[in-house]
């Protein structure tokens, strides 16, 4: 599904991803995990295709196509989802009329017919379910003084909405306490499927005892410097991010 | 292009004066050359080059007169879904053919109404252009509420303006309301070619003690009209009044409105939103005069301006002395969406009263990028996430227009203009 080939990317001018080499298939669950500033979210918002970084070097193939080669609308349209760590707060526009602007974007991309507001909000309220949401919360200006919980469900009410094919959770787990972390991973548990695949970035463990990774990446300075499945996970979370360090930049200095 | 100066401007208008209100015109008039067109550096029209734009672009200073409206173009320029009165004027003149009657309201000519005591609120020597008005109308409409009058759909005004080039029309509208009266008025401008002409409008509204008016005003013209617009209004006791200003083309454009607050526990809101592109330059002056304690003032502009537009605004709150426990409110902001387009935004307040509450804050600033791509990450294309972001910056101004067509109607021009389709 995704095939990440040598990915470097820099912002202003600083090299921050330095070769990235990453297969996802459907069905799958990567985890990345890994220090501060080894470069996780940058991983994910260049994905997503946030304009500030600039890609130098590599490749990325979504589903057949040069992903890099898209706008961020049309990699959304294509199923790539992205949750972002830091969810903006938009003042005078409602969640709802956001939504239903952004899935009929989507479906016309897809050759679909727009939904009318009746199927509308008979899809937004199955998939309120799923994450706990209050209709509430949606008919007021998009995020604005929510919680951090409240803006990290939303953000999966959104991926609900949207059924992406891959979703980029960046650091979901940032700012939730265990009640939130328990919905949200459930909704996110609840979403998969053998067609989708989901990147789960976190600097903890913790959101992994919930949504399980078939494999963990450890990325150090721009590079995944090392894989795994879950059990790396457990490792990291015991013994920390230091010895993978030392690893690291001692084969760096040979 | 041959220019015109000042003399040869006004004579020809002060000449083409009909003979009603000799002594005010004569006052007008007077007033007029004691003030002068406003120069260059006049610190009143400082960054809006009025005189000069007038002197340049205009190439025959005659009043325009009333052109032929049909029932046709009347009932095409209303807003969809408009349920109200409309009072149809051309190029200024009252038109009562293409009119509907209002119950509790009567509405009559000025020049059969010679008693009506026009300038006693819009001052002559406040303001060049409202003297010169006052020296020229060609007629206008005396609009009266009744006493306890209360008309819950708008009552439009529908003014109509052709002229052959370079012409000038002088709307001049009173407005007063007995106590205890509520309205909702609508003045619209709209071109019916693309010929340039100058509009010099005066409206007075004159309230009487727990009144409620709004007077919505929306310039949607083409882009080679100069327009001057002067609104003043006298706020009395236990009453309301809301201005909302909205501008969406022109090609200089100058609104200066002017609330007295007179009466205790009275309240005046301010709204505007100005999106503007092309060349177009707006400048919004606003003065509220707090003159007695406990009285209220609201205000809330909004611009968005695009390509090499420009706009003003200077906001005006003076409490006196006695104006003790003064709630003044004041805010404008800005979004820039081009380097070429510039604002000049200016909060002016004299306070003389010691226990008051009054703020203002004025901001310049671009899209936020970081909202436009989080717009985008969920599928929107580049300039719908940016028109839904303007509509939203211009929202807090739209929710307080109250009536739905008109509402719907600018909504809809938003987003026409930012080619938008949320």
């Amino acid at each position: 599904m995704l095939s990440i080939k040598n990915l470097h990317a820099s912002i202003e001018g600083t090299p921050i991803l330095r070769g990235i080499n990453l297969e996802v298939k459907a069905g799958e669950v990567h985890a990345i995990m890994g220090p501060n500033g080894s470069g996780k979210s940058t991983l994910a918002s260049v994905l997503a295709g946030r304009e500030e970084y600039e890609v130098t070097e590599g490749e990325v193939i979504f589903q057949g196509k040069e992903l890099l080669e898209l706008s961020p609308e049309d990699r959304a349209r294509e199923g790539v989802f992205l949750a972002f760590q830091y969810p903006i707060e938009i003042p005078g526009v409602s969640t709802t009329n956001f939504l239903r602007t952004a899935l009929n974007q989507v479906r016309e991309y897809r050759g679909l017919e727009p939904l009318d507001a009746v199927k509308f909000l008979s899809l937004m309220k199955e998939k309120m379910a799923l994450v706990e949401i209050d209709q509430k919360l949606l008919s007021r200006s998009l995020n604005e003084g929510f919680s951090g919980g409240e803006k990290k469900r939303n953000e999966i009410f959104q991926m609900a909405m949207l059924e992406p094919v891959l979703s980029i959770l960046d650091e979901t787990d940032s700012g939730l306490d265990i009640d939130a972390l328990r919905i949200v991973s459930n909704g996110v548990n609840k979403l998969k499927s053998e067609k989708t695949a989901t990147i789960v970035v976190t600097h903890y463990q913790r959101l992994l005892d919930y949504i399980v990774p078939d494999f963990v990446h450890v990325l150090y300075k721009g590079r995944i410097v090392k894989s795994g499945t879950k059990e790396l996970a457990l490792e990291l979370e015991e013994k920390g991010y230091d010895w993978i360090k030392e690893e690291v930049d001692s084969t760096a200095t040979v | 292009m041959s220019t015109l100066t000042q003399k040869e401007f006004v004579l020809g208008l002060f000449e083409a004066a009909p003979a009603t209100y000799s002594s005010l015109r004569q006052l007008g008039k007077e007033s007029f050359y004691a003030q002068g067109l406003p120069a260059l550096k006049a610190e009143e029209y400082k960054f809006t080059p009025i005189s000069k734009k007038l002197e340049t672009s205009l190439t025959d200073f005659s009043p325009a007169k009333p052109v032929k409206i049909s029932a046709e173009q009347v009932k095409s320029a209303l807003f969809a879904g408009f349920e109200g009165a409309v009072l149809v004027f051309s190029n200024g003149q009252y038109l009562p053919e293409h009119s509907t009657s209002v119950e509790g309201i009567s509405v009559r000519l000025l020049s059969e109404n010679e008693s009506t005591p026009l300038g006693s609120i819009a001052e002559a020597g406040k303001d060049p252009f409202v003297a010169l008005n006052q020296a020229t109308f060609s007629d206008g409409l005396h609009i009266s509420l009744e006493k306890n009058t209360k008309v819950d759909s708008p009552i439009l005004l529908l003014q109509f303006h052709q002229a052959q080039g370079g012409q000038v029309i002088s709307p001049r509208i009173w407005i007063e309301a007995g106590d205890f009266s509520k309205a909702t008025f609508i003045d619209y401008h709209i071109s019916l070619d693309d010929a340039p002409y100058f509009v010099n409008k005066v409206v007075e509204i004159k309230g009487g003690n727990n009144t409620d008016l709004t007077y919505h005003s929306l310039q949607k013209e083409h882009n080679q009209v100069i327009e001057v617009s002067n609104l003043v209004t006298d706020i009395q006791k236990d009453s309301q009044f809301t201005s909302t200003q909205i501008t969406l083309s022109g090609d200089m454009v100058r609104n200066n409105l002017t609330l007295n607050l007179l009466g205790s526990n009275s309240v005046g809101n301010m709204f505007g939103i100005y999106l503007l592109n092309g060349k177009t330059h707006v400048d919004n002056h606003t003065n509220v005069d707090h003159t007695i304690p406990h009285a209220e003032s609201n205000e809330l502009y909004k611009g968005i301006l695009a390509d090499q537009s420009r706009g003003v605004f200077n906001g005006k709150i003076f409490v006196r002395q006695i104006a003790q426990k003064t709630n003044a409110f004041q805010q404008n902001n800005n979004i820039l969406l081009s380097e070429d387009a510039i604002i000049n935004t200016k909060p002016q307040l004299e306070i003389w009263a010691d226990d008051v509450k009054c703020s203002h804050g004025c901001t310049v600033g671009q899209l936020d990028a970081e909202a436009q791509f989080y717009l985008q990450a969920r599928g929107i294309d580049k300039t719908t996430a940016k028109g839904l972001l303007l509509y939203a910056f211009a929202g807090e101004v739209l929710d307080k227009i109250e009536v739905d067509s008109l509402r719907n109607y600018i909504v809809k021009q938003i987003q026409e203009r930012l080619g938008s389709k949320f």
